[in-house]
């Protein structure tokens, strides 16, 4: 097992339609990288993450976590591939009729059998992980942007999750609170040892985490393979260069 | 206020002192702007200098010296006299203009206009948009009936107990729609018996029968009026409602969080509301049909002298169970007429706020029509079951 990346994707296209968003998209995220997806706007990050998660079906191709096909699978395996996933969604996607609390209860509730008292335990020390210990019976609306994404962050990782996927986890936020997250990530792959994808187009965000990447052309409809995204700074193709630096280069 | 004269110069003046005058010398134009250029008052035309604009002029120049202030008035003004002149191939010197309007002027002409495909194309002949709109209808077809399916299968899962919702939900919503409805279903019901007791009155008068307006007015309340109105209303108070809570969620990605977690979002947020518009829709059309027949019993003893007892007897007489039966199962059918509406409207919203306004319309619309065509299908069925 050890030789298998955590996600492979196989030749893979994405459509709306007869419109073709990104295609022949191949690549592999390997146990503990954090892995950046970046683009310009429009290019297809969220399409391709809706890809990996399961919320659209891609047009051809495959996607692999531990060499399973995710997409030809039958529904059950499908639901248990998905809870090796925790997703972080742009705006949070906080439930918002749940308070903090029961928004992180409810994937514990749903596929582990714990005790309530057990859950309560769990929740709240997801919660301090992140920094909001105490905020255990707030709702999603009495929250500051940031508090928001950390909160999306602790319930993404309610499960344990082996991969968690994060789309533009700094969209929104000032640049210390998007510093704060970056840290954040960095420390949770650090001590749980996650694999992480992230799709961004927040360069300081991009350069500070990164550890592969691959960069997503809206004009070909394809990827640039770009490696660790500093040294795609340094020497990389020009197209993603010149996407690094804000278009100096 | 337009004057030409024979050396090629003419003038054209506004009101608040801003003056175009253009001089012509062989080949080239030159034209003057002075005074003030602004929105607030009326400016010259540009078809002043569109006029002067005749075939041997291959070359315009500008003099601003004595220009005082000027905004997007003077800014479009331009822009129409630089069009003019690439239409004619004129060449324009901009020397002439303050930095600043050349500027905005460079800018404005850097990207050249797009020609959009696919906008534009909305507005047809009336048989294109009947088309389009029949084709739309047929298209949104089978997602209802995919919809359908799904709540059928979360149903199922429901009685085999693998359903999973949280039971705290349903109560708000049993609540929401329960006793928060029973003010509006209450002065609507009274008000259709009392109509309902005029309207036989006047009928039955006719014939000397007025003690069959309790008839009437029982049976048509039990059986049709108070599941149609109570129906109506909650399509109207409770169907946009799901379909905005839904279209919101959707909006926010809370859908799809609950997708990538296997959680069905049937179970989770339709099932809830279908239970407990089925569970309390029916109880409302109980209601609604006893406020009705109360107005009935004080129109007829107040206005038609009918005693009281006599009325009463009326309507024992003619109430059968079966009625109260035929009205509950359209109270039913209707509640879950408009949950369906509802969700469905509110599952498939777009993602932005305009788009949860249209789901609420739409969810409303799509209410009164499922439960217009349920009544009549289940009149005709009941009348030919003689039920």
């Amino acid at each position: 097992m050890t030789n298998i990346p955590d996600i492979e994707v196989r030749d893979l296209s994405m459509a709306y339609g007869d419109f073709v968003v990104q295609r022949d998209l191949n690549f592999t995220v390997g146990k503990g990288d954090i892995f950046v997806i970046m683009g310009g706007n429009g290019c297809g990050k969220t399409t391709l993450m809706r890809a990996l998660t399961g919320l659209q079906q891609p047009a051809s191709g495959a996607v692999f976590y531990g060499g399973e096909d995710f997409w030809n699978v039958a529904p059950e395996d499908q639901t248990r591939l998905k809870r090796r996933l925790g997703i972080m969604f742009q705006g949070g996607a906080l439930w918002s009729s749940l308070t903090l609390a029961e928004n992180v209860a409810l994937p514990l509730a749903e596929y582990a059998e714990l005790s309530p008292a057990r859950i309560a335990e769990i929740v709240s020390f997801k919660l301090a992980l992140v920094g909001l210990a105490g905020f255990e019976d707030f709702y999603p609306s009495e929250l500051s942007g940031g508090m928001k994404k950390r909160a999306s962050l602790a319930r993404a990782m309610a499960l344990d999750p082996e991969i968690l996927i994060i789309d533009e986890p700094s969209s929104g936020l000032d640049p210390l609170t998007a510093r704060r997250l970056d840290d954040l990530i960095l420390e949770l792959r650090d001590s749980l040892g996650a694999t992480i994808v992230v799709i961004s187009h927040d360069l300081a965000s991009i350069l500070a985490i990164g550890s592969d990447s691959i960069y997503l052309d809206a004009d070909t409809h394809t990827m640039i393979p770009t490696g660790n995204p500093r040294q795609a700074l340094a020497s990389g193709d020009p197209k993603v260069r010149h996407f690094l630096t804000r278009g100096t280069a | 206020m337009t004057e030409g004269n024979p050396e090629g110069v003419s003038t054209s003046a506004g009101e608040a002192g801003q003056k175009l005058e253009t001089r012509r010398t062989d080949v080239s134009l030159l034209v003057v702007l002075s005074g003030r250029w602004c929105l607030d008052q009326a400016l010259p035309s540009r078809e002043h200098v569109e006029r002067e604009l005749s075939a041997v002029v291959r070359r315009l120049t500008f003099d601003a010296a004595a220009l005082g202030a000027w905004d997007s008035g003077l800014l479009t003004f331009l822009a129409g006299v630089l069009k003019a002149c690439a239409v004619r191939g004129i060449e324009v010197d901009q020397g002439g203009l303050p930095e600043g309007i050349r500027h905005l002027l460079a800018m404005a002409f850097a990207v050249p206009e797009q020609k959009v495909a696919g906008r534009g194309s909305r507005n047809g002949n009336l048989l294109v948009r009947v088309g389009t709109a029949a084709m739309e209808f047929f298209r949104g077809a089978p997602a209802m009936l995919r919809f359908l399916g799904e709540i059928t299968l979360s149903f199922l899962r429901l009685f085999t107990g693998r359903a999973r919702f949280r039971a705290s939900d349903m109560w708000i919503e049993i609540e929401q729609v329960g006793p928060r409805a029973l003010p509006i279903v209450s002065v609507i019901s009274f008000l259709v018996g009392l109509i309902l007791a005029y309207l036989g009155a006047d009928q039955l008068r006719l014939v000397g029968a007025q003690i069959f307006i309790a008839d009437l007015v029982a049976i048509g309340m039990v059986r049709e009026v108070g599941a149609l109105m109570t129906g109506i209303i909650i399509a109207g108070r409770t169907g946009a409602a799901f379909a905005a809570q839904l279209g919101t969620m959707q909006v926010n990605e809370e859908i799809d969080a609950f997708k990538t977690l296997g959680i069905s979002p049937v179970d989770f947020l339709v099932l809830p509301r279908m239970l407990a518009l089925m569970l309390m829709v029916p109880l409302l059309t109980l209601y609604a049909g006893f406020v009705g027949m109360l107005a009935g019993l004080l129109v007829s003893t107040l206005i038609f002298d009918i005693s009281f007892f006599e009325y009463y007897n009326e309507t024992l007489r003619a109430l059968e169970l079966k009625h109260f039966w035929v009205g509950l199962s359209k109270g039913t059918v209707y509640g879950a007429m408009v949950a369906f509406a509802g969700c469905l409207r509110g599952m498939q919203c777009g993602r932005s706020a305009e788009a949860v306004g249209e789901a609420a319309t739409s969810a409303v619309v799509t209410a009164i029509l499922l439960i217009t065509i349920a009544a009549s299908v289940m009149t005709i069925v009941y009348y030919q079951l003689e039920i």
